[in-house]
């Protein structure tokens, strides 16, 4: 009897053991679900992935002045980037969508897939003024899911003062060619090269871009002799000692502190550093990233798109499109992407940007060569393929695998 | 002792349980009405626990079942028509080829921070039970680990074991060894995770180790030291056999923790490179929310898996007692 009630007892504790366990590994639904609807119909739900914005910010004072023109409330929440897909999701397959969703560029074609977003022809909205090339990360099977709110990219940032040091005149640095022999002359005086992010995520893909699409390389066709070559200009920059081994944990905030240390020549980074770029203390400069053979490489595009998700009232799209259109508009984007520090998604305004601040040139040219991610009908099979990507990356730098072996790899594991 | 106190109450559950489970409905009530009565209150009382218990656990571990077994792509994730697909997400772990160095990884993970924080929390338990001077706020200092936020002590140990600007390459380097790429090399970073979780795991060893040491009479002790044995007998004799019952709930919990352990993994190494440092945890992590695509059906096979190794070993423990019990 004692026994029995003592073996009760050991059971529930070795099941509360493992109720904790479960826990642990439980989807976490439900946690996305905050109160889309709001009160009353008069309130509309934005999200963002903006959380840095509070109330007093002038990107939610503009989401109110936008309320008010269209005569309705707005309810506004802030999420971490990497959260809001998830979110989205969740909150999707509760019917809990936010009318009006700003997403980073790379997820509209999975909730496009999930058939979470409304298309262009369903609600209306205007995207004719949009650079056609980064309207076309929110494309796929030929249908628009929203409109790009701003858009940045990567470039090289340089310090010109390690550069005067090792002796590098910058305007010969033109290929890649004469990029690493920069590096090398940089080593020799005693500084360091060159830092980037090549971290087991995205931003480790979203990074070894430029290079892959600088060699010539199609992201249908990991293995190709171009994408090894990419990868061995940075395999071999970590092997020479160009690029610190810290770059396999990197992220483009971390290698932008290592950059921001004044040791190091160059930084792959994006537009949303140049506000930090101005406290660094030391005289910088921008370059854009050089292809294999001379000329400017293909950048991947980021940036965010405002998108209005389905909803099971239709009657909402009309006022939804309306805030949309508010938040896109030449005045008001001009205002958002400098508060952003990213660039247009129309000429109009980008050249308003270059008149108020000729700095931005270089970017802007980046920006009109860059390509979306999801581009050229890939949409959700990027998600696969990048995984692969970054995983190759990872294989080579920390010398598992070498960048053939890697990358044949990598692509065996897409298809 | 213990055993004698409760007896009278235990029972007394045993014998509710048992007119729980006899009783008939109120219709069929006989002239006992008392019980009836008792019983409504019972469950009243239970009520609260159980809607707990099967909100906030059964169901989302009927749901993390239900997501394994159907093939989840985003459309079908939202629109809710997954079809079934019986086992197929486990097919598809089970012949991934990142499936085998995980289960490696997961087994030498769990067994060395466990056999570590064990032999380091009993040694330190054993230490402070010597009561000298300051041994109050060492062992509290001891806590630290435990109290962190673990983005915190992970962060911590993510610089630390930095190749390039970290303080044990600094240190390595005063003494003239070569630097260790600890986190981004595949050959140190499993064990640079392991490293920084078994500091994380002591102290929750010592203080059960050490609570339990302080329940042993220390009248046994002069007993044995009066029969000649020295210090080390006496651990071996007395203080180990008697400290056998905490040892194994102190295990099992430790199981339980180090097996699920994603925090410290994942913002050290992100599981790389190479998956060099992926575990079950992780991989679930990974499959799930590491991608702009998640894979929700494949992502809960493994956490599935990681929740039918705890079962098991939590039957063991059930089993291994209940033979000691009768014994």
């Amino acid at each position: 009897m004692n026994s029995s009630a003592r073996q009760r007892r050991l059971t529930a504790a070795a099941l509360t053991a493992l109720a904790v366990a479960a826990s642990a590994t439980a989807c976490s639904s439900g946690s996305g679900s905050t109160d889309a609807k709001g009160a009353g119909s008069g309130t509309y739900t934005i999200w963002d992935p903006y959380p840095q914005f509070d109330k007093g910010s002038a990107w939610t004072k503009l989401l109110d002045k936008c309320g008010s023109q269209a005569g309705v409330k707005i309810e506004r929440t802030g999420f971490d980037t990497s959260d809001l897909a998830n979110k989205t999701l969740l909150a999707a397959q509760q019917g809990n969508s936010p009318d009006v969703l700003i997403v980073d560029n790379p997820v509209v074609s999975t909730l496009a897939e999930a058939g979470v977003l409304t298309t262009t022809d369903d609600n209306k909205l205007d995207t004719s003024k949009v650079d056609p090339n980064l309207l076309a990360a929110g494309q796929s099977g030929g249908k628009t899911y929203g409109t790009p709110i701003g858009a940045n990219t990567l470039a090289l940032y340089y310090n010109k003062e390690v550069l005067k040091e090792a002796g590098v005149d910058i305007a010969s640095v033109k290929d890649w060619k004469s990029l690493t022999a920069a590096l090398a002359k940089v080593k020799k005086a005693g500084k360091k090269g060159i830092t980037f992010s090549a971290i087991g995520t995205e931003e480790g893909s979203f990074q070894f871009l430029p290079w892959f699409w600088g060699a010539g390389a199609k992201l249908t066709e990991l293995d190709s002799a171009q994408a090894v070559s990419a990868l061995s200009l940075w395999k071999d920059w970590l092997k020479q000692g160009y690029a610190p081994n810290s770059v396999l944990n990197n992220t483009q905030t971390t290698s932008w502190q290592e950059f921001a240390s004044g040791d190091y020549a160059f930084s792959e980074n994006g537009t949303w550093q140049l506000a930090n770029a101005e406290k660094v203390g030391f005289e910088y400069g921008v370059l854009p990233i050089p292809g294999a053979g001379g000329g400017n490489a293909a950048a991947p595009t980021g940036g965010e798109f405002v998108t209005i998700p389905v909803q099971d009232d239709t009657g909402r799209y009309a006022t939804s499109q309306k805030l949309a259109t508010c938040l896109t508009s030449t005045d008001n984007l001009y205002d958002t992407d400098t508060t952003l520090s990213y660039v247009a998604p129309t000429s109009e305004v980008q050249d308003k940007q270059v008149a108020a601040n000729a700095e931005l040139k270089p970017w802007i040219d980046a920006v009109k060569s860059a390509k979306g991610r999801t581009s050229d009908d890939l949409g959700t099979t990027y998600p696969k393929i990048s995984e692969q990507m970054w995983k190759a990356v990872q294989s080579a730098l920390s010398g598992a695998e070498s960048p053939e072996e890697a990358l044949a790899k990598a692509q065996s594991a897409v298809k | 002792m213990n055993h004698t106190t409760q007896l009278p109450d235990r029972r007394s559950v045993c014998a509710r349980n048992g007119a729980a489970t006899a009783a008939p409905p109120p219709a069929h009530a006989r002239a006992r009405r008392r019980p009836t009565s008792q019983q409504w209150a019972a469950w009243a009382f239970l009520a609260p626990v159980t809607l707990y218990l099967v909100l906030f656990y059964a169901y989302p571990l009927y749901r993390n079942i239900d997501l394994s077994l159907r093939n989840y792509t985003v459309r079908s994730f939202v629109q809710g028509d997954a079809p079934f697909t019986g086992l197929a997400n486990y097919r598809t772990v089970f012949d991934d080829p990142t499936f085998a160095p995980a289960l490696l990884h997961t087994v030498v993970f769990t067994a060395v921070c466990l056999v570590f924080q064990y032999a380091i929390g009993l040694a330190l338990a054993v230490f402070f039970n010597q009561h000298f001077r300051l041994s109050a706020t060492l062992r509290a200092l001891f806590l630290v680990p435990w109290l962190l936020p673990l983005i915190v002590s992970a962060s911590t140990w993510s610089w630390m074991l930095n190749s390039d600007s970290g303080i044990v390459n600094a240190a390595l380097h005063t003494v003239g060894i070569d630097p260790v790429n600890w986190l981004t090399s595949p050959s140190w970073s499993l064990t640079s995770v392991i490293i920084a979780n078994i500091w994380i795991g002591v102290p929750f060893n010592l203080v059960l180790l050490y609570s339990g040491l302080q329940s042993i009479p220390a009248s046994l002790y002069e007993a044995a030291a009066l029969d000649g044995a020295n210090a080390w007998q006496r651990f071996r004799r007395v203080t180990f056999p008697l400290l056998r019952p905490v040892s194994a709930i102190t295990l099992l919990l430790g199981l339980v923790y180090t097996l699920k352990v994603f925090d410290i993994i994942w913002i050290t190494t992100k599981g790389g490179p190479a998956d060099s440092s992926t575990t079950f945890a992780t991989w679930s992590y990974q499959l799930g929310f590491g991608n702009l695509l998640p894979a929700f059906g494949p992502g809960a096979a493994v956490g599935n898996l990681l929740v039918v190794a705890a079962l098991v070993f939590g039957l063991i423990y059930v089993r291994v007692q209940r033979k000691q019990a009768s014994s």
